[in-house]
């Protein structure tokens, strides 16, 4: 299987935010970049099915602080071959790299046609978009979404996935290849590569860049951020202070307020 | 009825979401503000009765087609552009659940209109449409102005209660012919949850352990909590897909729905995903060691600290009380 797997950097979010100066932005110096928690996972399952079905897996991701590391990663896990997006327009929505992507699968050689197309199923920063539908679109290729579970059936060309609804129901799909599919999580918890074998893959292996050809506007213009604030953490709860023991002991009183501890059985 | 605004009226197993009434009690505001109709469209295969239930809107819009049997986003866009094309909304709501999802960016592609995500509320400034949103995992609230109309708003679950969008007027429905193509993707079946060791949905008291908690070996400080409070121990998606917890244990937008009397969210950051499942629970006490952590936006206690030490000192606490 041909296997393209469309990657993404997004902020660390378990570090401070800042607001740029305009107020309508991150501001991008203070930002700390890591790959968007979906596409780990959809990495992992490219991975998993080239372990499983032979073929070769091809990881792209646009131009972003820290997108070697992540590129370097991903061809330590198993990738072959890493793709990185360059000349993007700044600010870029999640709708307008849809175009982007688009073009540079259709312009690079050697990309297409791919039996399977994996990204996120979603990322905190899909703002305008959820990426894998619109590029499914984009590129005239069906699609499945929210998928925790992927089955080739080589002879029919075909996949079965399971796709998430709520409340833990999920659906069996059948998809013909080629398709997009989005990636919820990956049969297993994405794995582990040392430092070192990553450090190893960088002496042996290269990142190429392929260029947007064209920049269409991609929906940028249809969209106006007025505004962004840090919604104020404690501004619901009241924060309770002290060692663990007193905050445990204010909690009980609390719980016993409310007759929460004479329910126990 | 042109210019007016629209609420996707999401339908599941033959069942209106009750996401779909927060959206009509949105819808609504929007309407009366703008002085235009509020317009529900339900799209289905066989589900016209379910018409009756949108009363709060002015007008219900109807599409019958086998296309639209399966909660899937692509055909369920191709119907709604169809009849936007003609219609001309202002707005269309539509719900940011996994049944809804991507319908919202579909629709926007097809009308080459604006679309907006993560949406908790839809505000009106000197008579335009801005949408407030939450950004990067809950931790940056943006306000959004659409530029062109229509605009489409993906709302998060919560939004409204659902209560104000139940209505008793009878709406007209007007039945509406759409032109899909046969889907290229097979449904194949509904797949149900293996029934856990207990159902979540009936505990009193529930320990909800996120990523904070570290490691496997640490949920049994989730447990002992759980068992002074005679409750259970669930989990965010994150948990769950490192495999220290069945799925039956998830909570969340994909898991399950919980309204426990209280909640006690261990480690958990407080992602809308997760948040939507647990939101009505009646006491929620959030311990994280992220004094910015969004949990703390929807607790009615938080504790900034670490939830190891955190957990044993509480447990301890409540069997010192019990004696």
């Amino acid at each position: 299987m041909n296997i393209l797997v469309l990657l993404r950097m997004v902020p660390d979010v378990v570090e401070e935010l800042e607001i740029a100066p305009d107020g309508n932005a991150l501001d991008l110096d203070a930002l700390r970049m890591i790959l968007s928690e979906s596409d780990d996972h959809a990495l992992e399952q490219a991975v998993l099915l080239k372990e499983r079905h032979g073929g070769k897996v091809t990881v792209l991701a646009p131009d972003a602080p820290e997108v070697d590391d992540a590129l370097y990663t991903a061809l330590a896990k198993g990738a072959d071959r890493a793709i990185k997006i360059t000349d993007l327009e700044e600010g870029l929505t999640a709708r307008g790299l849809c175009y982007a992507c688009s073009q540079v699968l259709r312009s690079t050689p050697g990309l297409m046609p791919a039996d399977l197309i994996l990204t996120g199923a979603q990322a905190f920063t899909d703002l305008d978009a959820v990426v894998a539908p619109l590029l499914a679109y984009q590129l005239g290729l069906p699609h499945v979404g929210i998928v925790c579970h992927v089955a080739v059936d080589a002879a029919a060309g075909s996949l079965t996935v399971l796709r998430e609804y709520a409340g833990g129901v999920r659906a069996e799909i059948e998809v013909p290849l080629p398709a997009v599919v989005g990636i919820q999580s990956a049969e297993k918890p994405p794995r582990y590569v040392p430092v070192a074998k990553v450090r190893a893959v960088m002496k042996s292996q290269k990142i190429e860049t392929a260029g947007v050809p064209v920049i269409a506007d991609g929906g940028n213009a249809l969209i106006q951020v007025t505004g962004m604030v840090k919604p104020e953490a404690a501004g619901h709860a009241e924060m309770l202070e002290g060692s663990p023991e007193e905050v445990a002991g204010r909690i009980c009183e609390i719980l016993a307020a409310r007759g929460l501890l004479q329910e126990v059985r | 009825m042109e210019g007016g605004i629209w609420v996707l009226a999401e339908q599941w197993r033959g069942r209106l979401s009750d996401v779909t009434y927060e959206l009509l009690a949105l819808g609504r505001e929007l309407a009366d503000g703008l002085g235009v109709p509020l317009q529900a469209v339900l799209l289905g295969d066989g589900v016209k009765e379910l018409a009756a239930n949108l009363g709060r809107a002015d007008a219900v819009l109807y599409a019958n087609h086998p296309a639209l049997k399966d909660p899937l986003p692509e055909p369920y866009a191709e119907a709604l552009a169809q009849l936007a094309a003609e219609r001309k909304p202002r707005a269309v709501l539509v719900p940011l659940t996994n049944v809804s999802a991507g319908v919202g960016s579909l629709l926007g592609e097809r009308l080459q209109a604006p679309a907006i995500n993560f949406c908790k509320d839809v505000l009106l400034k000197d008579g335009r449409m801005e949408a407030l949103c939450v950004l990067y995992g809950g931790k940056i609230e943006a306000a959004i102005a659409p530029v062109a109309e229509p605009a489409i708003f993906g709302i998060l679950p919560g939004s409204r209660p659902a209560d104000k969008g139940r209505g008793a007027g009878a709406p007209a429905v007007e039945e509406a012919a759409v032109d899909l193509s046969p889907s290229r993707v097979r449904f194949k079946r509904y797949v149900e949850p293996e029934a856990g060791d207990v159902d979540l949905t009936q505990q009193d008291a529930l320990v909800g352990v996120g990523r904070g908690i570290q490691s496997q070996d640490n949920l049994e400080l989730a447990e002992s909590l759980a068992q002074a409070l005679g409750g259970a121990v669930c989990g965010s998606r994150p948990v769950v897909d490192q495999g220290w917890l069945p799925l039956a244990r998830q909570v969340g937008k994909s898991g399950l729905t919980v309204k426990p009397k209280v909640y006690v969210a261990a480690g958990v950051s407080g992602a809308p995903e997760h948040v939507e499942g647990m939101r009505e629970a009646g006491l929620i006490i959030a311990i994280n060691s992220d004094p910015g952590a969004p949990i703390f936006n929807v607790a009615h206690y938080g504790v900034v600290g670490d939830v190891l030490d955190l957990l044993p000192a509480l447990t301890e606490a409540i069997q010192a009380r019990k004696g």
